[in-house]
């Protein structure tokens, strides 16, 4: 493997390719329909499966699939499938008041699912907050992760049993934190061979330009951690589309900080899990850091309070569509006799009575008592806010009795 | 010791009176700025076409272009680092914060050159730069959208800080802010940019107040409560009540944070013997509690109770399903006020 992670044979394939040094000012067209930052993704663009439900064959990536069968594949789907309706019958929670806010990753489930799949109960994930797939595949239950959303926790979820650490809203945060915990991973000796552990942090395209993810960059390089940097580049960063801040495609830079850099098809759930696997066993074997872009594209709005019809153009959604993660997935399967249309069936019904179930979660959820504001603020109590707990509760109680 | 002066902001010679929005308002007052100077430029997270997530900037970068309206890479302290930079070669850069929990990666440049630079260079090097914060809680948000660190800033000697809780205010704020020589954050309660109950008329003839005064908005005899910003309009609704039941409550908008304008307010207390301070922030070491020091110093004799306060606890903003709790409202005031008037 240690060959394949050479910096020089992974950040830029041939000389010569390189994009010119200034970039071209693109036409205000071009800016409002996204147009160059959401081209194709290029020469250097990892796909296992095309838009059409082609294999490709990729001598470097067809071994960390080569156990992907029909069996698995339809599993991979079927993840894909209850991701996305989840999310959407979240989105529609949302838009019945039954959420605070929605966060959709429609368009981005073969990253998530790819990637989130590809790691071991042992490595940690860290999410921005998008990564409901991620966490699905973490198995953890979208109903704890719906708490964050109907703004009655921030989650609360079993970080270590999950592997899958708390939503960070802030952006780039993470990314360090994320490096942190990957460096005590090698600090523990947990990284050298086939039975190592790793990280993977997910953050956004417009994430890139925080000192935080650059700083991540640098500390990993320094000490070599175990972390694969999964950048989801889904063109957009709320109006801004990736344009706004990199000339060079996202990839690329890791060669600056002295490691592999590699951009997938975000929405080739076999690229991305071969990709992935690819660069945690790099990072397994102490060859880490790597950073992936998955490139893909955010077919819903930013979140339910955004209005993308101010800022992009439709047409490039209706091209996207056409590079759905999901339905490669099933013209491949349909065309090899890998599943039939029961297979499709069932996992319709499947989805459906999960999102039936999520929906009947959500509209019995309880608020938390309001004492809660005043827990867990610290792990050793602190003696002032007892007392203002103390003080608080004593003025609710006044209202029963009638007293305020 | 004199006043803080106040930048001098003309009205234009063509004049209107709309009824506006706080939000509305201080578009246009943004909008009357750059008209006025070229060097005023607008930047920030998705303020170009998107108008920002608030819709403040709507229109301005159709209006004025691509290099006065930037839609910056997603980086808070690259934006106000380079602010200060613009700042320093003759611009007059207002940088938006899309929410108020996102300052902190600027934060350093804030401490470190924005408020620091024209001390250490015994005023050579000038930075009229404005921060734009939509802050405070009340809508439902998810964390780091609800938070108040006004606090943090008015701590911070060098740069100064003001809050609107009104359009007439918002429409003028803005613009002395942005024509005024210091760094100035300006803190818009972000709850009620849109709310159409405090619509009022804005007059743009109008002899603007000065920036760095506190304003009496209601008399009274019975207390006085203190507020800026988003609790303004909780503290009037909690004197509206209290007159019912007979006591008059004196109303202070604070309106400049850093520096304070403290005058009213003695001179307030020492009419009514007591002082309520009203704040969404956490009242550790806060606005709040600078208030009440320098009240204790100045009107010791002539206080009938503690100064007390009304505030959210010393906690992380909760999630917001129990935000009511967290935040001061009517009824937390006025038994603030019944507990003063007992002591
Ligand atoms: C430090 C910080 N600044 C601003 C924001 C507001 N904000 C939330 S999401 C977002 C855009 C993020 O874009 P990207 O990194 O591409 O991730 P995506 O949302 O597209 O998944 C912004 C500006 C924030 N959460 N944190
Ligand atoms: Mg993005």
């Amino acid at each position: 493997m240690s060959d394949m992670s050479s910096a020089e044979q992974w950040t830029h394939p041939g000389e010569g390719d390189l994009p010119p040094a200034t970039a071209a000012k693109p036409t205000k067209e071009q800016v409002i329909a996204g147009l160059r930052a959401t081209t194709e993704g290029g020469a250097d663009l990892t796909q296992l499966l095309t838009p059409e439900g082609e294999r490709v064959a990729s001598p470097i990536f067809d071994p960390y699939v080569a156990d992907i069968d029909f069996a698995a594949l339809r599993g991979l789907y079927k993840d894909m499938v209850i991701v996305r309706r989840a999310d959407r019958e979240a989105n529609a929670l949302q838009r019945q008041g039954q959420l605070g806010i929605w966060v959709p990753l429609l368009g981005q489930e073969a990253a998530q699912v790819g990637s989130g799949r590809a790691l071991r109960p042992n490595d940690m994930a860290f999410p921005s907050y998008r990564e409901h797939g991620v966490g699905y595949c973490r198995g953890v239950s979208f109903k704890e992760m719906l708490g964050l959303f109907r703004c009655t926790s921030m989650g609360e979820w079993d970080y270590r049993k999950h592997g899958f650490h708390p939503y960070t809203i802030v952006i780039g945060n993470q990314v360090l934190n994320a490096t942190g915990y990957a460096m005590g991973q090698k600090f523990d000796g947990k990284v050298g061979d086939d039975d190592g552990e790793a990280t993977i942090v997910y953050f956004g395209d417009g994430a890139t330009s925080q000192g935080d993810v650059h700083e991540g960059f640098v500390w990993a390089a320094v000490y070599d951690a175990p972390i694969v940097f999964f950048c989801q580049n889904n063109q957009w960063a709320i109006s801004e589309p990736t344009e706004r801040q990199s000339r060079l495609p996202l990839y690329q830079r890791a060669r600056g900080y002295g490691f592999p850099g590699i951009r997938v098809d975000g929405n080739d759930v076999l690229g991305c899990l071969a990709v992935t696997r690819w660069a945690l066993e790099a990072c397994r074997h102490g060859n880490g850091p790597v950073l992936i872009e998955a490139f893909t594209y955010r077919m819903d709005a930013h979140t339910t309070t955004d209005d993308p019809t101010r800022y992009r153009l439709s047409d490039e959604v209706e091209t996207w569509k056409l590079k759905d993660p999901i339905e490669r997935v099933r013209v491949y399967l349909t065309r090899n006799g890998g599943a039939d249309a029961s297979f499709f069936e069932q996992v319709e019904a499947e989805a459906d009575e999960f999102a039936a179930d999520l929906r009947e979660f959500v509209f019995n959820m309880e608020d938390p008592p309001p004492e809660r504001i005043f827990d867990n603020v610290y792990a050793e109590p602190s003696a002032q806010l007892e007392a203002q707990r103390e003080e608080f509760l004593a003025y609710l109680a006044g209202f029963e009795g009638g007293e305020h | 010791m004199s006043a803080p002066t106040t930048p001098n902001v003309a009205a234009p010679a063509s004049s209107t009176v709309q009824t506006l929005t706080i939000g509305k308002a201080i578009n246009m007052g943004l909008r009357a700025a750059m008209e006025r100077d070229n060097k005023v430029i607008v930047m920030g997270e998705d303020v170009g076409k998107l108008g920002g997530v608030f819709r403040i900037t709507d229109g301005l970068q159709k209006d004025f272009g691509e290099e006065r309206v930037l839609d910056t890479p997603l980086a808070e302290s690259g934006i106000i680092g380079t602010a200060v930079g613009l700042a320093v070669r003759g611009y007059r850069p207002v940088c938006e914060i899309q929410f108020e929990g996102f300052i902190f990666p600027g934060f350093d440049q804030i401490n470190s050159q924005v408020a620091k630079l024209h001390a250490r260079t015994q005023g050579r090097v000038k930075v009229p730069m404005v921060i734009r914060v939509p802050y405070g809680g009340g809508i439902g948000a998810v964390e780091h959208h609800s938070e108040s660190p006004e606090s943090y800033f008015a701590h911070l000697a060098g740069v100064k800080a003001v809050t609107p809780s009104n359009p007439v205010d918002a429409y003028w704020m803005i613009q002395q802010a942005i024509f005024s020589d210091d760094p100035i954050l300006v803190f818009e309660p972000k709850k009620l940019y849109h709310m159409s109950a405090l619509k009022e008329p804005v007059d743009t003839a109008a002899t603007p107040m000065p920036l760095f005064k506190s304003k009496v908005l209601r008399t009274g005899t019975a207390a006085t409560l203190v507020c800026y910003g988003p609790t303004v309009k909780t503290c009037l609704e909690a004197a509206e009540t209290a007159a019912e039941e007979g006591n008059e409550l004196e109303v202070i908008d604070l309106r400049a944070l850093s520096p304070m304008d403290l005058e009213p307010v003695f001179a307030s207390v020492r009419k009514t013997g007591r002082l309520i301070a009203v704040s969404e922030a956490p009242s550790e070491a806060s606005l709040t509690s600078e208030i009440a020091a320098r009240v204790q110093q100045e009107c010791f004799y002539s206080l009938e109770a503690p100064v007390l306060r009304v505030t959210a606890f010393d906690t992380p903003y909760p999630p917001s399903k129990l935000e009511e709790h967290y935040l001061p409202d009517v009824d937390r005031i006025l038994h603030a006020v019944d507990q003063s008037l007992e002591w």
